[in-house]
């Protein structure tokens, strides 16, 4: 018997990723199109993550031309590359311990990485950020990975509870599993616009009580999947409860660039933190996360990101340093591009105008995906959805027959799993099922990535609407899921966060 | 318990349904995950006085008192997470290799940067083994690719060679959306975990390799890691025990330490030139069935940090150890080009374990792990590596596939490179020549810096050095006065740190003190890279000749 039958058991209790199966399936299908395989589309489109640069969406010049000269600072000799990106390329290359290549850093990134960084932050909250504070990780996932290591398991005998909003981010729920804390969920409504409610965080509280210790609550704003922003106020008040109940806030703030509606503004956790004054400024233990990969860089395969903690113990700070420092380094292709990210170009620089106008395009794209989906959403019976105030995902609900639903159960799949593999199979189409995020039973949802670029995504609702109609028809009788009492969500008021792109057609309503 | 299979088999989606557990129940996709995820019992929703926005913000008299109470016993009150609260096992990490000494380091590169006064002018940091950092010259034809895939632009420019634009192409190609910005495959892109395969089998001499058993990884260490964390279970007299050789990296005790695994100690010969024997393997073992259950036996050849080559004689010793007590192998293999000494070569766990015949070859099993940051690439900011698993029961593959799948994939930059140094510019292509020569200059130097630092460290009385036969570093023992031992004891620091930290101070010389590697009890040993040029490397070792003379002295 192979000496692996007996594994760690926090890995066996890892649940499998839809994600990666339909990632899986995907790979498969084009593979079988390349072996001659007929199927009624040429291409596999893959919108189920956000993953920007997969879907078409360009790279920022201005990161790939210093990506470029650090790598390889012969084309610093002439003029390949514009002045700005030589003279940046030239300051990297000062800072880093190689002449003339940048190598292996300090491991919780190089001294200037983590000013420039801290800089970013000031500038972005109007409060101070501490260099020191700041620790440069292989993107998000794996700066949650190590923080969870420092109090998963912790000091008592009960495991450590983590409060954390139903539907969201899979990938955090798999760090938690694997590190081995309890998912304490707290709900997010759709009827209330996907808002963090009070109440529902203090049920969540009941609930853990004697099952855990609670130790921390995560946060994701701009909202993944839900595209909800949250408002200062409704962040404050989410910073008071975890002073009152204890509990360090980690808050995933990945989608910061990403806001949709105009005059939508991002509030930072810090800064409204901050903003609290004493006791709260002092006291409560903020882990703030952010990446190079989500937003409008979309540098997903480079892996760079960061943490700032905020009001962590100083007797902890050895131990942190430590850990950081045992776990491999981040990749410098990631911290050269977070560089950029932090410090882009400024006006009056060469590159200033081009990337500008990248980022510019970028999010312009993303606005009218959003228009463009929520318009044909709109066309389509049996789906609603909530606003889309920020963040890369829409996410609509889905009402399922009796007799899909029956159908998805004959095969042991929850509908909205049968949905998406289906639309898979008959359309070459990949979306994620809400299930993956963690729903409420009966309510099916499904995530569209919007971060295509537009012909891409309008190919995707054109295959979409082919399809949602031949599955109407197949199960044509539009009844709710059983017992079904949720407010409909069109009744959701987001209007006063809500900004327009374009007043004639509001974003995110549905009429 | 039963596992369940949780890898997607790729079936078309109508027989998703049949994915099964263990068991052989029928398992839908929502049993799978509720079985997965451990939530906290969901009970039902409590009524809890309303405590909405608009009643917080609306604060009368009385609550401001009431606030003020609160706020008062919130300033009060300890952090959440403290030295109590704090997962005890982090308590225990211990990471020398940018311990207390490189951060001392930091801090008087800063202070000589502000002027203050020092007897010397640099800090030369000979702790770490970042080779581009210590002035090697990076691969061109790597740095070209790695170029080109990050500004695409560039394949118009003809100042880049032909092949390497063509190998631009092909890894562009293998990534969505034509973007190394992109995610790949957990495991790794598909093409570049063939190439590593094609290259292990021209390595093993045509011993065969599955590129499903290849997994791409953020250096060898996240491969390392990941790989412990699997194989970490049980609690108590049952819980995993890891062997891993006195000295080692520590990497390995810092892992073990984190996973709350039992570390397992099995002592290398300094005598024999970092010998590994058989009889204090079994020892060790023998020495923790009783608090543990040994499962894992680690190798790291060429060693780090004593720069031993097993030999294949030895080799085949250990993996008949391995299969008699049924021990999970692990080979760290990052140095396979850094082997130096006439006489000595780098055999691979994996070869040799083919050529011991089937009965072996079937059932071993045996993790390997690679990287590009060492050997004649040096490329250790890339994070690119890979690990190849052997004869991994299909179960087990798809929990570790699950598990690589939480951090998301590795580097797509370090992967490219991976894709690269295991299909390396062929004869006849118009890189061809230029890759050879950096190649052989790089690992021709370390050889001859190799030599230079056994010899020039073995004249000073004190200090004895074996031979460095491989890897990058030497690991001397040195000889410390005993009233130098009193008193580093009296400070509470082992005897060698107290002795790198007075080098550090007197020279700028940064060197790891053996404690951090772990070291038989009563000996005092360095680890020191070979890394600098050779010029920069004489003066490093005069100047620690010059320190080991005087503090001597000044002890005695």
């Amino acid at each position: 018997m192979p000496i692996l039958n007996e594994i760690s058991a926090l890995v066996k209790r890892i649940p499998t990723s839809m994600q990666e199966i339909l990632n899986e399936r995907v790979i498969q299908i084009r593979a079988e199109i390349q072996q001659g395989v007929k199927k009624p589309y040429k291409q596999v489109l893959n919108l189920s993550s956000g993953d920007p640069q997969a879907l078409s969406l360009k790279p920022l010049t201005f990161v790939r031309q210093v990506l470029a000269g650090c790598l390889y600072p012969t084309l610093l000799h002439g003029d390949t590359l514009p002045a700005d990106v030589r003279q940046r390329v030239q300051k990297l290359l000062g800072e880093c311990a190689g002449e003339g290549t940048w190598s292996h850093l300090e491991t919780h990134g190089i001294r200037k990485l983590q000013h420039s960084i801290s800089d970013f932050i000031s500038r972005r909250d109007g409060v101070a950020s501490d260099p020191d504070n700041i620790y440069i990780t292989n993107g998000s996932t794996a700066a949650f990975m190590t923080l969870l290591k420092l109090f998963v398991p912790n000091g008592s005998s009960l495991q450590t509870g983590v409060l954390t909003p139903e539907p969201s981010y899979n990938g955090f729920k798999f760090a938690l599993a694997a590190q081995g804390a309890l998912v304490v969920p707290y709900y997010l409504r759709e009827e209330q616009g996907w808002a963090v409610q009070l109440d529902e965080l203090h049920r969540a509280v009941l609930t853990a009580k004697g099952y855990c210790n609670l130790m921390a609550l995560y946060v994701i704003n701009p909202g993944n999947p839900t595209g909800h922003v949250q408002t200062k106020d409704s962040i404050k008040d989410v910073i008071r409860f975890a002073a009152e109940e204890r509990l360090i806030i980690m808050a995933d703030e990945v989608y910061q660039s990403c806001m949709i509606g105009e005059g939508m503004e991002f509030c930072s956790y810090k800064r409204a933190l901050m903003e609290m004054g004493a006791p709260y400024s002092n006291m409560v233990e903020l882990a703030s996360i952010n990446s190079i990969s989500k937003g409008l860089m979309g540098e997903c395969g480079l892996r760079g990101g960061y943490v700032e903690l905020v009001n962590f113990d100083p007797s902890m700070k050895q131990n942190i340093f430590k850990l950081f420092s045992a776990m491999p380094c981040a990749s410098l292709m990631g911290q050269i591009a977070l560089h950029v990210m932090v410090d882009p170009p400024r006006p009056g620089q060469p590159s200033y105008p081009l990337y500008t106008n990248e980022i510019q395009s970028n999010k312009r794209a993303i606005i009218n995906n959003v228009r463009r989906t929520l318009g044909v959403l709109n066309s389509l019976p049996a789906i609603t959805w909530q606003p889309v105030m920020g963040g890369m995902f829409a996410f609509p609900r889905v009402s399922f027959s009796q007799a899909a639903i029956n159908y998805s159960q004959e095969r042991g799949q929850e509908p909205d799993v049968m949905y998406c593999l289906r639309l898979l199979e008959d359309e070459g189409l990949c979306f994620l099922p809400g299930y993956e995020l963690g729903m409420t039973e009966g309510i099916y949802h499904i995530r569209i990535t919007l971060a295509a670029q537009e012909e891409i995504m309008k190919e995707a609702l054109q295959r979409l609407k082919n399809f949602h109609l031949r599955f109407l028809k197949e199960f044509p009788t539009l009844e709710r899921p059983g017992g079904n009492t949720n407010p409909d969500p069109l009744t959701a008021t987001a209007s006063s966060v809500m900004g327009h792109a374009d007043p004639n057609t509001p974003l995110g309503w549905r009429h | 318990m039963s596992i369940c299979v949780l890898r997607a088999q790729m079936l078309p989606c109508k027989t998703v349904l049949s994915w099964t557990r263990g068991t052989g129940n029928r398992c839908d996709i929502a049993r799978l995950r509720k079985c997965g995820v451990c939530y906290v019992p969901n009970l039902s929703p409590v009524s809890f006085p309303s405590r909405t926005l608009s009643n917080l913000a609306t604060a009368h008299s009385g609550l401001a008192r009431r606030e003020m109470a609160e706020n008062e016993a919130l300033s009060r009150r300890q952090k959440v997470l403290t030295i109590d609260t704090m997962n005890a096992n982090i308590k225990k990490v211990e990471y020398a290799v940018r311990g207390p000494i490189v951060q001392r380091a930091v801090q008087i590169e800063k202070e000589l940067k502000e002027g203050v006064k020092k007897p010397f002018n640099e800090v030369i940091k000979a702790n770490i083994g970042d080779a581009h950092a210590m002035g090697q010259r990076p691969v061109t034809f790597f740095r070209q690719v790695l170029a080109l895939c990050s500004y695409p632009e560039l394949l118009d420019d003809d100042k880049f060679p032909e092949d390497t634009k063509y190998r631009a192409q092909r890894i562009l190609k293998a990534c969505g959306g034509s973007s190394i910005g992109a995610y790949t495959a957990s495991q790794g892109i598909e093409c570049v975990r063939q190439d590593v395969s094609r290259y292990i089998e021209r390595r093993d001499g045509g011993v065969p390799c599955d590129p499903d058993n290849i997994y791409l990884t953020t250096g060898a260490s996240d491969g390392i890691v990941t790989m412990l964390k699997l194989l970490t279970a049980g609690e108590g007299r049952t819980r995993t025990g890891v062997m891993i050789p006195i000295p080692q990296y520590p990497l390995y005790s810092a892992a073990i330490a984190e996973l709350g695994a039992v570390q397992l100690n099995y002592y290398l010969d300094e005598d024999k030139c970092w010998g590994l024997d058989i009889s204090e393997l079994q020892r060790s073992l023998q020495a923790a069935s009783k608090h543990c259950n040994p499962r894992v036996l680690c190798i790291i050849n060429p060693g780090n940090p004593t720069g031993q080559v097993q030999s294949r004689e030895r080799i085949e010793d250990v993996i008949r150890f391995a299969a008699k007590e049924r021990l999970f192998l692990m080979a760290d293999e990052v140095y396979q080009d850094n082997v130096y000494a006439e006489g000595c070569k780098f055999y691979s766990f994996k070869k040799v374990l083919y050529e011991m015949g089937p009965e072996y070859f079937n059932t071993v099993e045996l993790a390997s792990f690679h990287s590009t940051s060492k050997c004649y690439m040096g490329e250790c900011g890339m994070r690119g590596g890979y690990m190849e698993v052997i004869n991994m029961d299909s179960e087990v593959k798809a929990q570790l596939t699950k598990l690589v799948s939480v951090r998301l994939c590795p580097p797509v930059p370090g992967q490219a490179l991976m894709a690269l140094v295991t299909n390396s510019p062929q004869p006849g292509e118009p890189s061809h020549a230029q890759f050879l020569k950096e190649r052989t200059a790089t690992l021709g130097d370390l050889a001859q810096k190799a030599k230079l630092t056994e010899e020039i460290l073995n004249t000073v009385p004190g200090i004895r050095c074996n031979p460095v036969q491989g890897a990058m570093y030497s690991f001397p023992q040195i000889t410390l006065p005993e009233r130098a031992i009193r008193e580093a004891k009296e400070k509470g620091q082992a005897p060698d740190m107290f002795y790198c930290m007075k080098l550090l101070e007197e020279t700028g010389i940064c060197l790891v003190p053996g404690s951090g590697f772990g070291q038989k009890e009563g000996t005092y040993h360095f680890r020191m890279t070979i890394l600098p040029p050779a010029d920069k490397l004489k003066i490093l070792l005069s100047k620690v000749k010059e320190f080991h003379q005087r503090f001597t002295k000044c002890y005695s």
